[in-house]
């Protein structure tokens, strides 16, 4: 029991901002929403992956990636791919010239399945890709750049550039990838229909308990010897490697885990949104992930979570608006941020939510925004 | 191998050389086993270089580094600490954020894989190895201060504590009295002597009365090259090292 209050929740405070969030959106947000706008809460969910990736990555590992669009896009594209294969049995494609291929590979005038399409036949392997693939091309990147020591903005400049090359291998392959417009029509999993109120529902709660085992697992690694250790080769890399560590292994396997836990939400975000496309692959959504990730707070796991929430929420809202707007309003936001409150919304709950809790009657309640409180405040304190 | 010793190092024709400049050039030096042996010499002398060379952050030209008879210069940096070789920054290189008691677990000679790491457990070992460390360098009642908010001759004291928990064979020290009181120097230098027992200590120092207190042998580096290799007294009253360095 202590080692799963401890090690897994991150102590009292950890444990009931988990309990909070589990709360909001396993009960709070399915009772009071129509499917329609619990579908949506789903999708900004589904970024909330690589916004919780990005706090392992970012906040405590110091390596900042400017592509976890890619991973969030390789699972969602692998989901993708098994759904539309589905989609275009023999049956269903019968008018095309080739029948049994998807749609865009016809219009290509492609006549056989590619290879690399073959194993989203199955389930199984579809699901073993998406967690696998992602990670192993993490790890090819992480080993390659890692091991030679390339690190700080050089990364993250190289880590656009991939967003970049990936983003326009999809669009020029059409006929294999579905192009510019992506893999759309999905609709059923294993016969059964993803568009219905139904599916969406249990998608949700697929989807939310997912995040929040991805949490749990996240706390684990960060309160072990190597969540120390990570923030050590953040502040003082040198000093870890000449204690005896190999550290690129250690940025590499936790650039791979980010990797997988991005995946996870782009094939989650394909069965709830029902498509998949370039857009949610390259420059723009891989820095709005960082962007959610530095708002919520990017020393807490939690804060990220509300920070994806808000800043979509925000977007819906005044994008229906004032489209024009939004994306200067983001990027002000997103700067103000940068400067006045480092450690975003958690920071700011960190710094004042005791005026809030002192007041109420049970004396100290539990936290909204939960986040290792200690690493926070040391952080304050050294900048301070 | 033809060439093994029973020095604990055995530095042997050590050159290097920055596009042309040879900040070591073909340099001899032995340490023996339990040795507290100080390296002075003016700015720019090489003295922090060779330790570079020592613990892999800087790769030899030519030569040889020879650390209990294995050849050094072709490892990398974690595999010389894991032989047994630790080194201390000039500047205090400590993790701020993190508090004394991880800071010394950090440094604690296991787990030290990616896997390892994930498993490491705060054993009642661990702990009492951790505070062994916390008494010999006077920190025992910092354990859970953050080390930020440490002195600075703490955070120096605090570096080689992270050391000594390796239990390395070979200790390297950059300046350990840089800017400190008068009181914590003669601490120090009471703490370089009880923990040179058992290993060899390897020290870089400026300041002449420190030098004289701990030192069993004094090397003077002047450009790259060994000028006088012996006791206080003996580089003392060397001619070439007044003229160079201690001036008349």
């Amino acid at each position: 029991m202590n080692f799963v209050y401890e090690k897994l929740m991150g102590g009292k405070q950890g444990f009931f901002g988990f309990l909070i969030l589990a709360t909001l959106i396993l009960v709070i947000f399915p009772v009071f929403l129509d499917i329609f706008r619990l579908n949506l809460v789903g999708k900004y969910l589904t970024y909330a992956f690589a916004a919780v990736s990005l706090v392992l990555l970012w906040g405590y590992g110091g390596i900042l990636s400017l592509g976890q669009g890619v991973f969030f896009g390789l699972g969602g594209y692998g989901m993708a791919m098994f759904l539309k294969l589905e989609a275009s049995s023999a049956e269903n494609t019968k008018i095309q010239s080739t029948p049994g291929i998807p749609d865009f590979m016809d219009w290509n005038q492609i006549t056989s399945l590619p290879w690399f399409w073959e194993p989203f036949n199955s389930l199984t392997l579809t699901i073993i890709a998406i967690l696998v693939l992602p990670a192993l091309f993490a790890f090819i990147i992480g080993a390659a750049m890692f091991k030679r020591r390339v690190g700080g903005v050089y990364f993250a400049i190289i880590t656009q550039v991939i967003a970049v090359i990936l983003t326009i291998l999809i669009v020029g392959q059409q006929g294999f990838t579905g192009g510019i417009n992506g893999i759309t029509d999905l609709r059923t999993l294993n016969g059964w229909d993803i568009t219905s109120d139904n599916a969406k529902y249990i998608f949700y709660f697929l989807n939310a308990f997912l995040l929040l085992v991805v949490i749990v697992i996240s706390r684990f690694i960060l309160t072990s010897k190597f969540g120390s250790l990570l923030l050590a080769i953040r502040d003082k890399e040198d000093r870890v490697r000449f204690s005896g560590y190999d550290v690129s292994n250690f940025k590499i396997f936790i650039f791979s885990f980010s990797a997988m836990v991005s995946a996870i939400g782009g094939a989650m975000f394909t069965l709830q949104v029902g498509f998949m496309s370039p857009s949610f692959v390259g420059i723009v959504p891989s820095i709005e992930m960082v962007i959610f990730c530095a708002i919520g707070g990017r020393m807490s796991l939690i804060g990220a979570v509300y920070g994806t929430l808000l800043i979509n929420f925000g977007k819906t809202t005044f994008s229906e608006t004032f489209p024009e707007l939004w994306l200067f309003l983001m990027g002000g936001l997103f700067i103000s941020v940068v400067m006045f409150f480092p450690n975003g919304l958690a920071g700011i709950w960190n710094d004042y939510g005791h005026h809030i809790t002192d007041r109420l009657p049970f004396g100290k309640k539990p936290k909204k925004v939960e986040s290792t409180q200690s690493v926070e405040e040391k952080a304050d304190e050294s900048t301070a | 191998m033809d060439s093994n010793t029973d020095f604990t190092l055995a530095i042997e024709d050590l050159t290097v050389s920055f596009d042309g400049f040879k900040a070591v050039d073909s340099l001899n030096f032995y340490l023996d086993e339990n040795e507290l042996h100080v390296v002075i010499g003016p700015n720019g002398a090489g003295k922090t270089t060779v330790l570079d060379l020592i613990c892999g952050k800087t790769k030899s030209t030519s030569g040889s580094i020879k650390f209990l008879n294995k050849e050094l210069t072709k490892m990398s940096e974690h595999q010389i600490v894991n032989e047994g070789v630790g080194r201390k920054f000039q500047t205090p290189s400590i993790y701020e954020n993190l508090s004394v008691l991880e800071n010394l677990e950090i440094s604690y000679p296991h787990g030290r894989g990616v896997y390892g790491s994930l498993m490491f457990k705060r054993s009642d070992e661990v702990l009492s190895k951790i505070k062994e460390i916390a008494n010999e360098i006077m920190l025992q009642d910092d354990l859970e201060t953050e080390a930020g908010l440490l002195s600075h001759g703490q955070k120096q004291w605090l570096e080689i504590g992270m050391l000594l928990i390796q239990d390395p064979q070979l200790l390297m020290l950059d300046e350990p009295v840089a800017g400190m009181s008068v009181k914590e120097r003669e601490q120090t230098a009471d703490l370089l002597k009880k923990i040179c027992k058992g290993r060899s200590v390897l020290v870089i120092e400026h300041d002449m009365e420190f030098v004289e207190r701990i030192a069993h042998k004094v090397t003077v580096l002047h450009q790259g090259k060994i000028l006088a290799t012996g006791n206080m007294e003996e580089v003392q009253k060397d001619p070439k090292v007044i003229e160079v360095y201690l001036g008349h």
